[in-house]
């Protein structure tokens, strides 16, 4: 049997370590729309609960809207459930063109592709753009798809401090030998909340003569006064030179991503991203879904502006409740709690008292750093926040963090 | 020699991975990869300065998160391509 005892062990070992590490992810089963107000059973087998959400990406609450809704039934009874093929055999309709164009328009740059999701646009667009003689150039926090991607392209790799400008001009200093150089940034950064600062990433890159990527999948449709993400936020439009993005956040939440920028490089794309040309088109459904989505944003700030309201009223509650928040002006918002099973038990208790928040510790943030990441929606009332603020406020005075900052909950609970 | 180059890998990780108000210390035994100081996708730099400053090449199969945990692990493993 080639599914041989020393394999099965192996796996079962790592399964088993994960488990002792307080690793492992249990999937909670939502039996309704995506929403603020969702119905969870958790543990499996457990009363199903109604639970306010506070862990969604839907930052525009788009996700079960009814006129997006109503857009997919439509695409599916016009244009059919799947394609059964690649993009450039026989999987483009007319409404991915159309959908294409839109994206185009609404991020403001010379042309998009799109990807069956922006993991696939971000493993695609540095092998696409760069080669052995090239350099990318990444700040050290961006996001998992990013740093996949860049494994997959030859160019080297260098990458600086976190948003620390000085060491992006040292490592642009030391890539001057290079053929092209690539900055590489998200645009917000999904763990901390905070934005890349473009305009002066804009500046480094032409006085350096490098080019600058930006994934936006936490700020499309929201960051920026019309919603069009980092690039609009910093007013640098048209000096990106590649957006990446998604629409499985808040533009619709469903899947699908897209890379976005100068001609030339998504012309390349189409020639030559292999995540492009060898997996599946985006289903029809959901390309007239999002085509509504940005139609939707592009006729009115409304969503954007209830989620901009709704991110300063909680950021304001939350701190006057005394919860140790990392500052920012984006819907993420971090609830520093330092310790990893703090983390957990706090989350673990939020449940207990109807809101539904999940804590977040290293691997995926740095040590000594865990937290809950808050996510604030369009789609939340102020209501909705005031109960995940008195539930924050009931459950912080039982673990004694309110008023407390980082040395004090770590001198209590360590790191 | 070996202090000095020691300090000099220690120099290193200070200035390219720690903030200057980290307030976190480092020496020889401190664990680097483990801790989070540098994560296994900075570690690609760490690995082209030692090729740079050593002018050795490290195999991919040598280059193990283990291999660079601490300076004293990573001294060991220049030990294998270098005489230092």
């Amino acid at each position: 049997m080639a599914y041989s005892e020393k394999a099965k062990s192996f796996y079962d070992t790592t399964l088993k370590n994960i488990k002792q590490d307080g690793l492992f992810k249990e999937e909670r089963y939502i039996e309704s729309p995506q929403a603020a107000n969702i119905i969870v059973e958790f543990p499996l087998g457990a009363q199903q609960k109604q639970v306010l959400n506070f862990c969604a990406n839907n930052y525009l609450g788009l996700s079960s809207h009814p006129d997006v809704v109503k857009a997919a039934h439509d695409g599916l009874d016009s244009r059919g459930y799947g394609m059964s093929s690649v993009r450039f055999i026989c999987g483009t309709q007319d409404i991915h063109h159309e959908l294409e164009e839109k994206l185009t328009k609404f991020l403001g740059t010379e042309d998009t592709i799109l990807f069956p999701s922006c993991m696939e646009a971000n493993a695609a667009i540095f092998e696409v753009m760069l080669d052995k003689e090239d350099a990318m150039i990444s700040d050290r926090l961006v996001h998992a798809s990013i740093v996949d991607g860049m494994r997959l392209s030859k160019a080297q790799l260098f990458n600086y401090k976190h948003n620390n400008m000085a060491h992006l001009e040292e490592k642009l200093q030391e890539t001057q030998n290079c053929r092209f150089r690539l900055i590489i940034t998200d645009g917000v950064f999904s763990m901390d909340g905070d934005m890349a600062k473009l305009d002066k990433i804009c500046n480094l890159a032409e006085k350096y003569d490098a080019m600058v990527m930006v994934d936006d999948s936490h700020a499309s449709g929201f960051i920026g006064k019309t919603g069009r993400g980092t690039h609009e936020h910093f007013n640098v439009m048209g000096r990106i030179d590649a957006i990446t993005t998604t629409l499985g956040k808040a533009l619709g939440g469903a899947t699908g991503g897209c890379v976005s920028g100068r001609k030339g490089i998504v012309d390349l794309c189409r020639q030559r991203a292999r995540p492009y040309l060898f997996s599946n088109t985006v289903p029809p459904v959901v390309v007239a879904a999002s085509i509504k989505v940005i139609d939707l944003i592009s006729n009115t700030t409304e969503r954007r502006d209830k989620l901009e309201r709704n991110t300063k009223y909680f950021r304001e509650k939350m701190i006057k409740a005394g919860l140790d928040i990392k500052e920012g002006d984006t819907p993420i918002v971090p609830v520093m709690l330092y310790n990893a099973k703090l983390a957990q038990d706090v989350a673990r208790d939020m449940y207990a008292e109807g809101i539904y928040v999940i804590g977040f510790f290293f691997p995926v943030v740095a040590q000594g750093q865990a937290r809950i990441r808050t996510q604030i929606s369009a789609d939340h009332e102020f209501e909705h926040i005031d109960k995940a603020v008195a539930a924050f406020t009931k459950v912080g005075t039982k673990y004694n963090i309110l008023g407390k900052k980082k040395d004090e909950i770590i001198a209590m609970y360590g790191m | 020699m070996s202090e000095d180059i020691k300090k000099m890998i220690i120099d290193y990780v200070k200035k390219e991975y720690l903030e200057e108000d980290s307030g976190v210390d480092v020496n020889e035994n401190t664990k680097l990869i483990s801790s989070g100081i540098v994560d296994s996708f900075s570690m690609v730099s760490l690995k082209m300065f030692l090729e740079k400053k050593f002018l050795v090449k490290i195999p991919d199969d040598k280059a193990t998160p283990e291999a660079f945990d601490s300076v004293n692990n990573i001294m060991n493993l220049l030990k294998e391509f270098t005489k230092i």
